[in-house]
């Protein structure tokens, strides 16, 4: 394998038709004769129908069909929940594509237009005469956990779930510390806000018996399974299309109404129907992320050394179960441990109804609350015990040599160095020396702060046992006639670069020049099954799939290549794109380390394994073995022509990135406004392909980071009425609210997969939030504060210096 | 009931009788098919929508194709000429100044006019000239890189 692209900041491929406007998304695909669809939604948070009208609209100018409920109830399946089995008494009512007669969440789907334009469709959707009847709507979060009514009434409660998790004597160990902290914290919900809003473009054709749904979504095979089941259509009928997928966040991997009901609108009309979500919809009907209201408790002795963490949590399920809503808390159980040694650790999760739209997966997807949980907790020890925060941290971090570490939350980490990212990050800031300018500057009555998060996060998710459907990945090399290679991969990149970053993998292993790759990924009839890109998974669990299947490959080529020099296969090796005939000594070795064991370092090969060729002037191009392998006529007697591999890469572990974060803040008096002097960021996320494509992950994390810290929220009235609808009223972080942001890495290979690479889409939305917030308390410390909730808006910060100076 | 106009879009004449309430953004992508001009929020606070009328950048999902009557209209489309991308293009390239790419053609057509305007802007100056234009990918940090990019290649280009 060369070194020509891997470790690179290699251009993306994907840069041209993007920066010209010439990609295409799913509002951009246009068939002849499509229709649009709108939808009426619920204007109540709880509700009874008790009647519909659509007569007038159905009779609108333009409009082809209304359905309602009644329509398809008996017709389209309820919306799925990955986690029914998985999590014992969970509840999972029945949520269909269309409300029949009773509505839980202001922006669910009562009623849908189709109609020849998008204006006609919006028109009639105001001529549809619904009666609600409306009920008492369970808002706050901790009310709907008491006495106060059910959503369901079969229930008796709002109740979803109850679940305890974690290892160690949790009583003993709080019982037994010289101190322990109890903290009420709040995760406020978010709206993920992917900057292309989902969209559905449907086609059946009736005669071939075949759908079509191109769908803005992160996970086109599942969605493919999942709809052919609502659909109760044969999954080798439908096909599912990504095209261009303008971000996700989490908010695309998940399985919607709206998906099933397009497709089942094309099979009654017989006609391409398409439905682009408005940012309203967006707001009031794709999922929120977080939404988490806990106590921690977390216990500690006198050194600073930690004996055990609990947190109590409640966790907002919205009114009904999306994909994966009741399993994003479990995941915050799981990381719990942060990158410290606890002996005991336990999460008590409740999950509770409310009359919201659903949560679930939102980028870092129940990691960032406990990572949020476990660096406060350490900041609230080292305040309290009057140690450095660094110090705190630096008392209960595992050694490099404690790896793999195995968690009181039933995890091993695959590898880490955690005091190596924290060092690096402390001198790149000059954190002495920020923390003498912090003195002299409260000297003179300001407030600096300076917040230190150490963080660790769980990514390639992930070995299937850990997962509800599936946690490989899948990808096929080919090496075509004319010897371009095409890449098809199971994941499916949004954003994140994998057509140049997966190219760069294969571009070295082939010795193939880069513009001769093309990277296929989301459509389910050129694609074999595939999982999708969700958890920071791509690249360690996709790439290594992609990386495994050119081993394959090249192993075949090698056969072919032999039989083309006329040599045996051992004496064959292959260097930068050509075979070549080697000498007997190294022949051996040549052949026995073209696959490199999994626990070998990322880019390593054992000194002296690789052979120098002979030089004896024979030699053939990968190129040349592709076109004999088509041709068939110069291969081994009895080996199928061709020239693919496919591999489904089954992940032994998780990985676990890690890093420090550091960000120094000044709070104004007068405005209660947070300005960033700094922000520095360490991230260890293994092997590194693209270094640009790395620093660009983090940035973006970061900056959602900041956005949930300081200004995101969303906010249902106490009647469940959405407030914050549109982008105006939901505070999405802009450029000039943004810090340089002064980015570094350490690189600790992870173990699991070959290339030791680990992942790292997630890592800011993880690593960040607690860095601002502790930086905000700490510069409040003079004052006496010890925590605030998110998010931190100048009127609260405002509030707090103002009443307690 | 429908209205005649006339408008030039990157450089063409264009005629068409529209509804008198058809937003621009409409009239470009499913009259002209010119898909590259994206809708992100219909209330004109993404910014994913901008194009330029007469030179100055406008969010074109609060305009109506009417109200473009015998404007100059340039999209993202007409950005790249002969082949050649715009040194903004280039600069969002070299700097990997995009991830998802739906913001970026609004982004960047805000950009272009903000070079206009500044030919030579401070990072703070581009930070505020782009406060009009969301990305949820990037962070901005490579965005603001690909504007300066853009500024010292278009200085070079005229010979400053």
């Amino acid at each position: 394998m060369s070194d020509r692209f891997v470790g690179k900041s290699v251009k993306r491929t994907e840069d041209p038709r993007l920066i010209q406007g010439l990609g295409h998304y799913v509002d951009d695909v246009k068939l002849a004769d499509t229709l649009t669809v709108a939808f009426l939604r619920s204007m109540y948070a709880h509700a009874r129908i008790t009647s519909i009208d659509a007569s007038e609209a159905a009779h609108a100018p333009g409009v082809v069909a209304v359905y309602t409920g009644k329509d398809v109830a008996q017709k389209v399946g309820p919306v799925p929940c990955a986690s029914a089995g998985a999590i014992p008494g969970l509840r999972i009512p029945d949520y269909r594509v269309l409300a029949t007669d009773h509505v839980v969440f202001v922006g669910q789907p009562v009623a849908v237009v189709v109609a020849t334009d998008r204006y006609a469709a919006r028109d009639a959707i105001d001529l549809i005469m619904v009666d609600y009847e409306e009920l008492p709507a369970a808002v706050d979060l901790e009310a709907a956990a008491g006495t106060g009514p059910a959503i369901y009434e079969a229930y008796g409660d709002n109740i979803a779930y109850k679940l305890t998790a974690g290892e160690g004597d949790i009583d003993a160990a709080l019982k037994g510390a010289d101190h322990v902290i109890t903290q009420r914290i709040v995760h406020q919900r978010l709206a993920p806000v992917a900057m292309e809003p989902r969209g559905v473009l449907a086609r059946y054709l009736p005669g071939e018996q075949e759908l079509t749904l191109w769908s803005s979504t992160q996970i086109p095979h599942l969605l493919r399974t999942q709809i052919a089941l609502m659909l109760g259509m044969p999954e080798n009928k439908l096909r599912v299309i990504t095209p261009e997928v303008g971000g996700g966040f989490g908010s695309k991997l998940n399985v919607y109404a709206e998906e099933a009901l397009l497709g089942w609108i094309s099979m009654q009309l017989g006609k391409p129907v398409k439905w682009i979500e408005t940012r309203r919809e967006n707001m009031q009907a794709t999922i929120h992320g977080r939404g988490q209201v806990g106590t921690l408790e977390v216990g500690y002795n006198n050194d600073g050394t930690l004996t055990g963490l609990r947190w109590n949590v409640l966790a907002d399920m919205g009114a009904y179960m999306q994909l994966l809503t009741p399993a994003i808390p479990t995941l915050t159980g799981l990381m719990l441990s942060g990158c410290y040694k606890i002996p005991a650790i336990q999460i008590n999760i409740t999950g509770v109804f409310t009359n919201k739209v659903a949560t679930d997966a939102y980028r870092g997807a129940g990691r960032p609350e406990a990572t949020y949980v476990v660096e406060r907790a350490l900041d609230l020890v080292a305040a309290e015990l009057g140690m450095d925060t660094v110090d705190v941290r630096r008392k209960n971090f595992p050694k490099p040599d404690e790896f793999p570490f195995k968690t009181a939350t039933g995890l091993f980490y695959d590898s880490g160095n955690y005091e190596a990212a924290l060092d690096k990050a402390l001198g790149i800031a000059d954190y002495k020396a920020l923390r003498e300018a912090q003195r002299q500057a409260r000297d003179e009555g300001r407030l600096i702060g300076i917040g230190v998060s150490t963080y660790v996060e769980i990514c390639a998710l992930g070995p299937s046992q850990a997962m509800p459907a599936g946690g490989w990945e899948s990808a096929t090399v080919r090496i075509e006639p004319t010897g371009k290679v095409t890449v098809l991969t199971g994941a499916s990149p949004h954003g994140q670069g994998q057509e140049t970053s997966f190219a760069q993998i294969v571009a070295d292993q082939l010795g193939v020049d880069l513009n001769d790759i093309a990277v296929i990924h989301g459509d389910t009839s050129i694609v074999q099954y595939g999982i999708g890109t969700f958890g920071s998974r791509a690249t360690a669990v996709g790439g290594t799939a992609v990386y495994m299947a050119v081993e394959k490959l090249i192993e075949k080529a090698r056969q072919i290549a032999a039989h083309m020099l006329g040599v045996d296969a051992a004496s064959v090796a292959f260097n930068e794109g050509k075979f070549s005939k080697v000498a007997a000594r190294a022949a051996s070795a040549a052949a026995s380390t073209e696959v490199p064991e999994p626990m070998l370092p990322a880019g390593q090969a054992p000194a002296g394994a690789i052979p120098e060729p002979e030089d004896d002037g024979k030699k053939v191009s990968i190129q040349d073995v592709a076109l004999a392998a088509h041709l068939a006529r110069e291969i081994p007697p009895g080996m199928e022509p061709g020239l693919s591999a496919t591999h489904f890469f089954e992940p032994t572990n998780f990985t676990f990135p890690f890093g420090t974060h550091i960000a120094v803040v000044e709070v104004d008096r007068e405005t209660g406004a947070i300005e960033f002097q700094r922000y520095v960021a360490v991230d260890d996320c293994g092997k590194v392909i693209n270094p640009m494509l790395v620093d660009g992950q983090v940035h973006g994390g970061i900056v959602q980071s900041i956005g949930q810290a300081l200004y995101e929220e969303v906010v249902y009235d106490d009647q469940g009425q959405l407030l914050t609808g549109t982008l105006m009223d939901y505070a999405l972080p802009k450029a000039a609210m943004i810090p340089r942001m002064e980015l570094d890495r350490t690189e600790t290979p992870s173990p699991v997969n070959p290339m030791g690479v680990k992942g790292v889409g997630e890592a800011g939305t993880i690593g960040a939030t607690p860095a601002i917030v502790n930086a905000v308390v700490d510069a409040l410390a003079p004052l006496g504060v010890r925590h605030i909730d998110m998010p931190l808006k100048p009127e609260k910060i405002w509030q707090i210096v103002n009443q307690q100076s | 009931m429908k209205k005649a106009i006339t408008l030039t879009v990157n450089g063409i004449t264009q005629r068409h009788e529209v509804e008198p309430r058809l937003l621009l953004v409409h009239y470009l992508r499913d009259v002209l098919g010119l898909t590259g001009t994206h809708v992100g929020c219909e209330t004109s606070i993404c910014g994913a929508c901008t194009v330029l009328l007469d030179g100055q950048s406008a969010k074109s999902c609060t305009v109506f194709a009417v109200q473009a009557e015998g404007c100059q209209v340039t999209t993202i489309e007409g950005m790249a000429v002969g082949g050649q991308l715009h040194p903004v293009q280039e600069g969002f390239w070299e700097k990997h100044g995009l991830q998802c790419g739906y913001c970026t053609p609004g982004m960047i057509m805000a950009a272009a006019q903000l070079l206009a305007r500044h030919p030579d802007p401070a990072d703070d100056e581009i930070r505020h000239g782009l406060e009009g234009n969301l990305c949820r990918c990037t962070g901005y940090q490579h965005i603001v890189d690909a504007v300066r990019y853009a500024a010292g290649k278009m200085k070079a280009a005229s010979g400053d």
